[in-house]
C-alpha cells in the first residue's frame, strides 16, 4: 500500500487548518509557534458553543460556486436562494432571520446599512480557505465588540499565503467552464517578501448567461418547460493582501474589490410563452479595505486594532423601452461605511482573563430617489467580557452596549430615535469525566438588530418610529468525540443542541390602503424550537480514506403573532420541519471524490399552513471527481469534474423563482 | 473498495430519488348558507357571484372563488382543478373582473393578458394579451380594457397608458387608444368611455424634488373617450391619482375617487357631469372636508363606499365607511355595517352589493400575505357569516341566468 498520498493529504489539511486559526487568547498568543497549537484544532471542535466550519479540501471537493452553497450543508441553516448564480442568495439561521446572520470576511463584519442583509451569492470559494458558523457569538473575548452583536455570525476566512519548502511563491491558475454558458478564469499569486512578510494577489472573472431549463408540471395536468431569462452575471473580484508576523504579533491587510452586471430573471408567473422578457438591470461596485493588528504588549495584556473603508454603489435600471410591461426606474444607490475597533484582553493567570473593545462605526447612505431623506447613522458599540477556564468548567459572559444616533440630511425630514441599549450573553461547558471526550454546553444570548435605513427611511415605505428587533436565544447540548489508531472508523465528532428562540418586535412589512404602498411595523413575534446535529467521521478503507460528514435539523418556527388570527401558530415561511446533509469524500491516492446530499423537507411560503402555500420537500446529489498532483512541464495540475443536481430535480427555495436542473462543470488548475 | 462504495451509493440514490409529482390544489366547497328555496330560485335573476383573488405580486397566487346562491355553497379556489392543463393556473395579480354574453374575463395585471373563461364553468376559453392591463368594461360587443403601457416617449417617465379595444367573439384587440398616465378604472356612459388617469409610477419615482412638485406628478385628469370614433375627445381635469369611477342609476353623474398623494394631500370624491364632461361637485365628509374613498359601489341610489388612510399616531390604518345618496350627492351615512361587527375587519379591500336583494358583502385583506375573508351583512347592515377566501380577495362579479 502506498501511504504516501495519504500522508499529503494530511499535510494539506493541516496546512488548511493552522491557516484558519486566529489566535483567541493569550495562550495562543504566548507560544512561539502559534501555527503549532493552531494544528491540534479539530473540525467540529470541543467549542462552548456551537459552531460548524468547512475548510481546506473538505471546502474545496463540494462542487459549489459561493459561500451560500458551502453553508447549505450546516444545521439549523436555510438557504434563501433565488436561483442560478446571479440570484440572491441570504442565510437565515436558526428561524430568527436573515438580518440576525454577521458575516464577517477575514475577521471584520461585512455591513449593509441599507437593507441589512449580505449577498452570499457574490462571495466566490475560490480564494476561501474556510466559512465557519457559529450560533450565538464567537465563544472566544478577545475579539470586536461587532462580533457580539449579532445572533449568529459566519465567518469567511480567505487564503492566507503559504509555501512549499524552499520556495518564495506561488503562482496557481485556474479555469471553469460549466453549464450555463459559465465561464470563470482564476488567478493567485503569493509571494514572500522577506523573513515576515508575505504578499498574495487572487482575482477572478465569472461570467454565466444564466439561461437554464425548468419546468412546472402537475400531475394530470400541465407540464411547461421554459428558459430562465435575463439572469446573466458578469462579475469581477480582485483582492490583495498584506500579511505580517512580529515578535508576539501579526498584522495584515487587504485590499477588496467586486464589480458587477447583472440581469434580473423575476418572478416565474404565468405568462404567455415568449412573450415578454424581463430587461432590468443592476450594477455593482464594491470595495472595501481593511487592516489588522494583534499584538501581545506585556505578560498579561494584548492588545487587537481593526480598521475598515467600504464603499458600494448600485445602480438598478428597470426600462419600459425594452420591457414595455414594466415601469421605470432608475436609481442609484451609494454607501460608505468607516469602522474602527481596539480591544484589550486582560490574562493575569491561566484561568481567568477579561477583556474590553469598543468600535465606532459611520454609515452614510445616498441616493437619486425621489424624496430620499439622505441618513447617516454614528455606532458606538462596547463590550466587556470575560472568561473562566477551570480546565472542565469554563464559562464566558459579555455585555454589550450598542448607541446609535442617525441624521438626516433632508430639510424637515426626521431622523429615527436615538437608541442606548445593553444586551447580555452567558456561556459555560463542562466535562463531566475526564476520560471521556464529552461537553456538555448551555448558552443564553439575548442580542437586537437594528432597523435598517430602508425599513426607516425608504421613501412612501419606511418607519421612523421602529424600534429594534429582539432575539434570544437558549440553547443545551452535548459534543463527543473519538479516535481510533487502526479501525476502519478513524475519527469521529459528534454534537447535538436543543434550542428555544424568540423574536420579538420583528419588523416585518405591512400594507396600508392599497398594494401600492406598504410599511414597516415592529409586528412579529416567532417562537423557535429546534434540534440541530451534526457527526464528522474519518474512515480507512485500505487505500481509501473517506470523511464523512452528516448534518440534520429539525425545526418548528412558530407565527404567534396575532392570537386573533386564524394562521396563529403557523410555521413561519420557508422554514422545513426536517432537513438534512450528507457529504460523503474519498480519497485515493491523486483521485478524490466527492458526494453530497441536501434535502430539505416539507414547508409553507406562507404562514398559511394550507395546500395553496405547501411546498414539496427537494433534495439534490452532487457529485464531483478530481485528480491532483498530476506533473506535466514543471507544473501541478488538477483537474475536478462536477455534476450537479444529478437527478435533475425541478424545484424552488423561493417561490417563482425555479433552481437549475441537472448541471456540469470542468475545473483545471495549474500551480507553479 | 471504491466499487462497492460506488454500488451503495447509486442504490441510495434510487432510494430516495423519485419524488412525488406535484398535485393540483383542488376546489374547496363549503356549506355556508341555506339553499335557495323552489320559489327563490325561479324568482331570482342571479346564480351566484365570482370572487377574483389577487395574490401578492410576484407570488403566481391569483385564484377564483364561486358563491354559489342557488346552493348555499361556497367554492374556494376553483380555476387550477376546473382548468388542469392550463399552465401556472390563473396567473400573477388577478386586478378586475367582468362578465359578458356568456363569457367570464378576468384582467391578470402582472401576466399581462385577460384570461377569458366560460361563464358558467370557468373553463378557459383563451387570452387577450395586453401588457400590464388593469380594469375593463364592456358595451356593443366589445371589451374596454385599461393598461399602463402604453406607448414609449422620449422620456421613459413620461408614458400614457391606453385603452384596448377587444372583440368578444375573436378575442382581437381591433384598436387602442392612448390616454393619460396609468389609467386605472373605466366606465361608459351613453356613448363615451370615462377613464380615470392616477399617474401612479410618476408619482412614486421621480426625480428628487420638494414634495409640492411631487404631487403634480401624478396625473389629475379623466379621459373621455368617443366611443364611435375610439378618439381621446376630452382630458377632465378632476383631482391628482384618480381610481375609481362609479356611475349613478341614471347615468346622469360619474362619482371619481382620488387617492391623494399619500402625504399631505387627502383623497377626495369628485362629482362629473357627463353632458358637460365636466366636475361639478364634490362629496364632503360630515366635518365639511374631504370625503376620503379607497372603493365604491352603487346600489340603486346609493354608493357604498369605505376608505383606508395611514395614520402615523395610531401606526394602523384608519378605516371609514360611508354611504352617498346619488339623489342627494352626499354623504347620507357613516356606516353601512350597523352591529358594530366592522371591527373585526383589518384591511376592506373587496365591495359588493347584492343588485337584488341588497345583501353586501366586504372582503378583507388582513396582512395581504395570507387568505383573506369574505363577510356577508344583511341589507341592514347585520353580520351574517364569514368565510376564508384566497389571498387579497378583491373583486367581484354576479352571474345572471342564461339568457338574462
Amino acid at each position: 500500500m502506498n501511504t504516501k498520498p495519504i500522508k499529503l493529504a494530511t499535510a494539506a489539511l493541516l496546512l488548511a487548518l493552522r491557516a484558519v486559526a486566529q489566535p483567541d487568547t493569550v495562550s495562543v498568543m504566548r507560544e512561539v509557534d502559534i501555527e503549532e497549537v493552531r494544528v491540534a484544532r479539530s473540525r467540529i471542535q470541543k467549542e462552548v458553543i456551537p459552531v460548524q466550519l468547512l475548510e481546506g479540501q473538505q471546502l474545496k471537493r463540494l462542487s459549489v460556486h459561493s459561500v451560500a452553497d458551502a453553508v447549505r450543508y450546516f444545521s439549523g441553516v436555510q438557504i434563501k436562494d433565488y436561483g442560478g448564480i446571479g440570484g440572491l442568495k441570504t442565510v437565515n439561521v436558526r428561524s430568527l432571520g436573515s438580518h440576525h446572520v454577521g458575516v464577517f470576511y477575514d475577521g471584520i463584519e461585512l455591513g449593509n446599512a441599507q437593507n441589512g442583509v449580505v449577498d452570499l451569492g457574490r462571495f466566490s470559494l475560490d480564494n476561501m480557505e474556510a466559512v465557519s458558523m457559529y450560533n450565538g457569538q464567537k465563544s472566544a473575548i478577545f475579539q470586536p465588540a461587532k462580533d457580539y452583536a449579532s445572533a449568529s455570525a459566519l465567518y469567511l476566512q480567505a487564503r492566507t499565503p503559504r509555501f512549499d519548502e524552499g520556495k518564495r511563491s506561488r503562482l496557481s491558475v485556474g479555469m471553469t467552464v460549466g453549464s450555463f454558458d459559465t465561464y470563470n478564469p482564476s488567478l493567485l499569486w503569493e509571494q514572500r517578501i522577506g523573513q515576515r512578510v508575505s504578499n498574495s494577489v487572487s482575482a477572478e472573472l465569472m461570467r454565466t448567461s444564466g439561461r437554464y431549463k425548468f419546468t412546472y408540471a402537475k400531475k394530470d395536468g400541465y407540464d411547461t418547460t421554459a428558459i430562465r431569462q435575463n439572469g446573466d452575471v458578469l462579475s469581477m473580484r480582485a483582492e490583495a493582501g498584506l500579511f505580517g508576523q512580529m515578535r508576539r504579533g501579526e498584522w495584515r491587510a487587504k485590499f477588496y474589490t467586486y464589480n458587477s452586471e447583472r440581469g434580473y430573471p423575476g418572478a416565474s408567473v404565468r405568462e404567455e410563452p415568449g412573450k415578454f422578457k424581463h430587461q432590468d438591470r443592476q450594477w455593482d461596485n464594491s470595495m472595501f479595505v481593511q487592516a489588522t493588528l494583534r499584538q501581545q504588549l506585556g505578560a498579561a495584556i494584548s492588545m487587537q486594532v481593526n480598521a475598515k473603508y467600504a464603499y458600494d454603489y448600485l445602480h438598478y435600471v428597470s426600462d419600459p423601452r425594452l420591457d414595455v410591461t414594466t415601469m421605470h426606474v432608475d436609481n442609484t444607490y451609494r454607501q460608505q461605511e468607516t469602522y474602527l475597533s481596539v480591544v484589550g484582553l486582560f490574562a493575569p493567570v491561566d484561568w481567568w482573563s477579561a477583556s474590553l473593545a469598543a468600535d465606532y462605526q459611520y454609515n452614510v447612505l445616498d441616493s437619486d430617489m425621489a424624496n430620499f431623506v439622505f441618513p447617516l447613522r454614528h455606532s458606538v458599540l462596547t463590550a466587556a467580557a470575560t472568561a473562566f477556564d477551570f480546565n472542565r468548567v469554563k464559562l464566558q459572559a459579555s455585555l454589550l452596549h450598542t448607541y446609535t444616533h442617525d441624521i438626516i440630511r433632508r430639510q424637515g425630514a426626521e431622523a429615527a430615535d436615538d437608541n442606548s441599549r445593553f444586551t447580555p450573553s452567558v456561556i459555560a461547558s463542562w466535562r463531566p469525566f475526564w476520560s471521556t471526550d464529552l461537553n456538555l454546553r448551555a448558552f443564553y444570548k439575548r442580542v437586537f438588530r437594528l432597523p435598517t435605513f430602508n425599513d426607516l427611511y425608504y421613501t412612501f415605505i419606511g418607519n421612523i418610529r421602529l424600534k429594534p428587533e429582539y432575539t434570544t436565544q437558549y440553547n443545551i447540548g452535548a459534543t463527543y468525540a473519538n479516535t481510533w489508531k487502526s479501525s476502519v472508523l478513524r475519527r469521529i465528532e459528534l454534537q447535538l443542541d436543543a434550542y428555544y428562540n424568540q423574536v420579538e418586535d420583528k419588523i416585518i412589512a405591512m400594507p396600508t390602503s392599497n398594494q401600492f404602498r406598504w410599511t414597516m411595523l415592529n409586528l412579529g413575534y416567532v417562537e423557535i424550537r429546534g434540534i440541530d446535529a451534526a457527526v464528522q467521521s474519518g474512515w480507512h478503507f485500505g487505500p481509501v480514506d473517506m470523511d464523512l460528514r452528516l448534518s440534520y435539523t429539525f425545526q418548528r418556527a412558530a407565527d404567534n403573532t396575532d392570537p386573533q388570527s386564524q394562521w396563529y401558530g403557523g410555521q413561519i415561511p420557508y422554514i422545513p420541519w426536517h432537513s438534512g446533509s450528507v457529504i460523503a469524500a474519498f480519497n485515493w491516492g491523486n483521485w478524490a471524490m466527492n458526494y453530497s446530499f441536501i434535502y430539505t423537507g416539507e414547508r409553507y411560503e406562507a404562514v398559511a399552513n394550507i395546500p395553496e402555500n405547501y411546498s414539496q420537500p427537494w433534495y439534490t446529489h452532487d457529485l464531483s471527481l478530481s485528480y491532483s498532483n498530476l506533473h506535466l512541464v514543471g507544473v501541478d495540475w488538477r483537474i475536478t469534474l462536477e455534476a450537479n443536481n444529478i437527478l435533475n430535480q425541478q424545484y424552488e427555495v423561493v417561490q417563482c423563482y425555479p433552481m437549475p436542473g441537472i448541471n456540469f462543470k470542468l475545473k483545471l488548475s495549474a500551480t507553479i | 473498495m471504491m466499487y462497492r462504495v460506488l454500488c451503495v451509493m447509486v442504490v441510495l440514490l434510487l432510494l430516495v430519488g423519485c419524488r412525488k409529482p406535484e398535485e393540483i390544489v383542488p376546489e374547496q366547497i363549503i356549506q355556508i348558507e341555506e339553499p335557495m328555496s323552489e320559489e327563490e330560485l325561479v324568482a331570482t335573476e342571479y346564480l351566484g357571484f365570482y370572487l377574483l383573488n389577487e395574490g401578492n405580486m410576484g407570488s403566481n397566487k391569483s385564484t377564483l372563488d364561486y358563491m354559489d346562491l342557488t346552493t348555499g355553497k361556497y367554492h374556494r379556489n376553483i380555476f387550477a382543478e376546473r382548468n388542469p392543463h392550463v399552465a401556472r393556473e390563473l396567473g400573477d395579480v388577478g386586478n378586475d373582473i367582468g362578465i359578458y354574453g356568456s363569457k367570464l374575463y378576468a384582467v391578470i395585471n402582472c401576466s399581462h393578458f385577460v384570461e377569458v373563461m366560460d361563464a358558467m364553468t370557468a373553463t378557459h376559453i383563451g387570452v387577450v394579451s395586453i401588457p400590464n392591463c388593469r380594469y375593463l368594461c364592456f358595451h356593443g360587443g366589445y371589451a374596454y380594457i385599461t393598461s399602463y403601457a402604453g406607448p414609449v416617449q422620449i422620456d421613459p417617465n413620461a408614458r400614457p397608458g391606453y385603452v384596448a379595444k377587444v372583440d368578444t367573439a375573436t378575442l382581437q384587440v381591433v384598436d387602442t387608444c392612448v390616454v393619460g398616465y396609468q389609467p386605472d378604472e373605466i366606465v361608459r356612459v351613453g356613448n363615451k368611455l370615462y377613464v380615470a388617469n392616477s399617474g401612479g409610477y410618476r408619482g412614486a419615482t421621480m426625480e428628487n424634488e420638494n414634495s409640492e412638485q411631487a404631487s403634480q406628478r401624478y396625473d389629475h385628469t379623466v379621459s373621455v373617450i368617443d366611443i364611435a370614433t375610439f378618439k381621446e375627445i376630452k382630458r377632465i381635469d378632476v383631482a391628482i391619482n384618480l381610481h375609481r369611477l362609479e356611475v349613478d342609476a341614471d347615468s346622469a353623474f360619474i362619482y371619481v375617487s382620488s387617492r391623494g398623494d399619500y402625504y399631505d394631500i387627502p383623497s377626495r370624491t369628485i362629482i362629473i357631469d357627463p353632458h358637460v364632461d365636466q366636475c361639478v361637485g364634490e362629496v364632503l365628509s360630515k366635518d365639511g372636508g374631504p370625503l376620503a374613498c379607497t372603493n365604491m359601489t352603487r346600489h340603486g341610489d346609493s354608493i357604498y363606499l369605505y376608505s383606508t388612510e395611514w395614520s402615523w399616531y395610531g401606526e394602523r390604518n384608519t378605516i371609514t365607511y360611508g354611504i352617498i345618496n346619488t339623489q342627494e350627492q352626499r354623504l347620507v351615512s357613516r356606516m353601512f355595517i350597523t352591529d358594530g361587527s366592522e371591527t373585526s375587519i383589518e384591511v376592506p379591500y373587496g365591495l359588493a352589493v347584492h343588485p337584488e336583494n341588497g345583501s353586501i358583502y366586504v372582503t378583507d385583506a388582513k396582512n395581504y400575505v395570507t387568505p383573506g375573508k369574505l363577510h356577508k351583512y344583511s341589507p341592514d347592515g347585520k353580520h351574517l357569516w364569514e368565510i376564508t377566501t384566497g389571498d387579497i380577495p378583491a373583486h367581484f362579479v354576479f352571474l345572471k341566468k342564461r339568457g338574462k
